[in-house]
């Protein structure tokens, strides 16, 4: 490619033909603040925040929608450029709620840290302010009008990540709102929880539904016996709610600070994920040898599971019935193991710290009562629990490695990477490998179906078998791929599809920021936990093993389809909240 | 001025929490494929649906979205950003009171109190007998006629407040 010569500040360099300033002052090691701008994502110039000086420019350009010219001379620190920019964050704060101190994102806000460093002292412009109600029917998020600054990120996340759109401009000028169409409420349309448009909000106008309150409720009454499960990927991302580096590995101290927290057992989600594995490589052998629908599609991600319900329901016949790890966990944890530890189910509290908002809706279906009670009761997302961890000033760092509680504590480097796309696939292929050819798997590692690329195939011989296999990270791709199977291409016999980018790693209860760069580093902290494991398939798991001979049978067996199988709800795409479903 | 009986205006074809009529949708569907389907083309098939039906109502963007394949939040956007288009019917007679500059500094806004008055509604809305809708616009190009509203097709210029009620009469005479 092309190069052209810009100098910023005084610095010369070179870069490609097509690099907008704000790459190439990146490049040259020279910050430009941004507000509306999300890499690959939202690239508008609309918040005017990273003006700067070009050289025989009338006006000040956007440095992230301006393209290097040869040549071009840009000025990034000069008396205009400051006023420009101090000008447009004082108009942005002048409707915006000075309700720092108590917002959700005090001390993580993007307009909050320009307004620090662009070191401004007081609201020249207090102006008039809208007055919205906050919509808080969603499961999973809750959107707070009042604070948005209208930069659009979430809906771009929204339309083009996650291929939903539920929410998008409505109205114009002072009276423009991010809403639903018609402004109905989040809990009544296509909004699948996510979550990413919460990763992606500058501000504290999207944000998680908040339970800790009443975690701390259960933890502090005696009747009750809580148990919390984590969720793979949690462990490579709490560290950060705590300023650790993204990528630090955290299972023991993880457990360590719940015990100290008050949960009376800490067990794995993990454990449920080899038990996933179990169920659903039965089922795929079974629709490959007894001629069921194919291919068969992944269902652990909730997101993923609502917006094939609105999207594709047609398809909904090659979904695996497996419910996800979280609620198989929870449908085990009020039988099996309130039998086994002798404690009425009735008084079993039951958590799940998930990297997850979607978790939050998928807990209160209405199906995922399988034990005769709410199998899980609360979820919270990883931001919670560092919340918690904070409130109770339990320091991470300073505690020591401690193990998940049994029974349902055992794990393997299969379990966890299911925290990554590609890695429910990887450990079906582990386990299914062995079980049909009997024979032990050479190699472990299916790197295939690694990676941030964002549809990945691979093919694997089964004894002569050839099983061809496709994995999909964020609705946008997961559209593409349900596209192709719609048309009856593809040829896949088996799908895994995670609603996130990145896999849960990068879902959208994780600490913010979570960017690509992030997702990089939780990435390979899960594989390098899956390398360290001492049991690394999860048909070798022992205590899957036992609750097999102890309680379930066998895969697929009566018992498995009452507690660990569910069903699903087409709901449409368009029409009416109260008709969509019938659509 | 004088109007013809056949210059009278048509009410809407879709009352307000009606369901979309066969009608209504086999309308929807000859406009869009007249525009090949295309989602590009959402500005000039909404502007020819509610000329159809006379404004937008929700069942009529949902049937929109739902035909070009695009998302409701997409079309109600649109909808709602563009002061052409209207989700509440509008009256047989539309008023179209100016308040740009010159009429504004002209008197606009005593002809527009006086308009809310008589005819007992705010800008946006419609007389329950479906007769007046009052709307506010920008600059209508006739500055020098000012204070201009426009009712349909017909201009009225240099209007003091007093001539209100008279303007109306005429149009409520002739329906």
């Amino acid at each position: 490619m092309a190069l052209v010569r810009v100098t910023i500040d005084g610095v010369a360099g070179e870069v490609d033909a097509g690099t907008t300033v704000l790459k190439a002052a990146e490049k040259l090691a020279i910050h430009i603040p941004t507000l509306c701008y999300l890499e690959g994502i939202h690239e508008v110039g609309a918040c005017r925040v990273c003006v700067v000086e070009v050289k025989g420019a009338k006006t000040l350009q956007a440095a992230c929608v301006t393209p290097v010219a040869d040549g071009m001379t840009v000025r990034t620190n000069t008396p205009a450029v400051r006023k420009a920019r101090k000008t447009v964050v004082e108009l942005i704060l002048s409707n915006h709620p000075a309700e720092c101190p108590t917002c959700v994102r005090n001390t993580n806000c993007e307009l909050q840290s320009l307004a620090e460093s662009f070191n401004i002292r007081d609201n020249r412009f207090a102006g008039e302010r809208g007055d919205y109600p906050v919509d808080s029917t969603a499961k999973g998020i809750v959107r707070d009008p009042n604070k948005c600054i209208l930069c659009r990120r979430c809906v771009s996340v929204c339309e083009k990540v996650q291929a939903v759109k539920a929410i998008g401009p409505l109205n114009r000028g002072f009276d423009t709102v991010i809403a639903p169409a018609f402004g109905e409420p989040m809990g009544d349309s296509i909004c699948v929880n996510c979550g990413q448009c919460v990763l992606v909000c500058p501000v504290g106008a999207l944000y998680e539904q908040d339970h800790s309150q009443r975690v701390w409720a259960a933890l502090a009454d005696p009747s009750k016996h809580v148990v919390i499960q984590t969720a793979p990927a949690t462990r490579v991302a709490l560290g950060e709610t705590q300023g650790m580096e993204p990528g630090s590995i955290v299972t023991g101290k993880m457990v360590a600070g719940l015990r100290r927290l008050g949960f009376d057992k800490v067990m794995d989600t993990d454990f449920t994920a080899d038990l996933t594995i179990i169920e659903e490589g039965h089922e795929l052998i079974e629709r490959l040898t007894k001629g069921g629908v194919l291919p068969l599609i992944t269902s652990c991600s909730p997101g993923w599971i609502k917006f094939i319900e609105h999207f594709y329901p047609e398809l909904l016949p090659n979904v695996s019935t497996c419910k996800s790890p979280q609620q198989m966990f929870g449908a085990l944890v009020k039988t099996y193991y309130a039998e086994k530890a002798g404690i009425d189910p009735a008084d079993i509290f039951s958590v799940s710290m998930m990297p997850c908002t979607a978790k939050k809706f998928e807990c209160d279906r209405p199906e995922m009562r399988a034990s005769g009670h709410q199998d899980v009761d609360v979820v919270l997302t990883t931001r919670e629990v560092g919340r918690m961890l904070r409130e109770a000033g339990i320091v991470l760092e300073t505690l020591p490695e401690e193990e998940h509680d049994a029974p349902m504590g055992s794990s393997t480097g299969a379990a966890v990477i299911f925290g990554a796309t590609g890695g429910v696939m990887e450990a079906a292929l582990r386990t299914a490998y062995e079980v049909v050819t009997g024979k032990t798997l050479p190699n472990l590692n299916f790197t295939a179906v690694r990676g941030l690329d964002g549809v990945k195939e691979a093919e694997v011989d089964l004894d002569g078998t050839k099983v061809r296999v496709a994995v999909a990270h964020a609705l946008g791709n997961a559209k593409k791929v349900l596209d192709t199977v719609k048309a009856g291409q593809g040829g896949w016999h088996f799908i895994e599809i995670m609603c996130c980018p990145g896999g849960c790693l990068g879902g959208g209860g994780q600490p913010i920021p979570t960017n690509t760069d992030i997702r990089r580093k939780r990435m390979e902290a899960i594989y390098t936990a899956d390398e360290r494991a001492a049991i690394r398939k999860s048909h070798e798991n022992p205590g899957i093993k036992a609750i097999y001979e102890e309680f379930l049978g066998k895969p697929l067996g009566r018992r498995s389809h009452e507690l660990l199988h569910t069903l699903y709800t087409p709901r449409g795409r368009y029409g009416a909240p109260k008709s969509r479903a019938a659509d | 001025m004088a109007l013809a009986k056949s210059d009278v205006p048509s009410g809407p074809r879709m009352l307000p929490g009606q369901p979309l009529s066969v009608d209504v949708a086999d309308e929807i569907d000859r406009v869009i494929s007249r525009y090949d389907w295309s989602p590009s083309s959402l500005l000039n098939i909404l502007h020819e649906v509610q000329e159809y039906v006379g404004y937008l109502p929700e069942p009529v963007i949902v049937r929109v979205a739902e035909r070009l394949g695009v998302p409701v939040a997409d079309v109600h956007g649109v909808v709602s950003f563009y002061a052409l288009f209207s989700m509440k019917p509008k009256g047989r007679y539309r008023i179209a009171a100016c308040k740009g500059t010159a009429c504004y500094v002209r008197g606009a806004p005593r002809v527009l109190e006086r308009l809310e008055a008589e005819l007992g509604i705010a800008p946006g809305d419609t007389t329950s007998d479906g007769l007046f809708s009052l709307d506010v616009v920008r600059c209508l190009g006739a500055c020098g006629l000012g204070p201009v509203v426009m009712i349909n097709d017909d201009v009225h210029a240099r209007l003091k407040p007093d001539r209100i009620p008279g303007v109306l009469k005429r149009y409520r005479d002739n329906s």
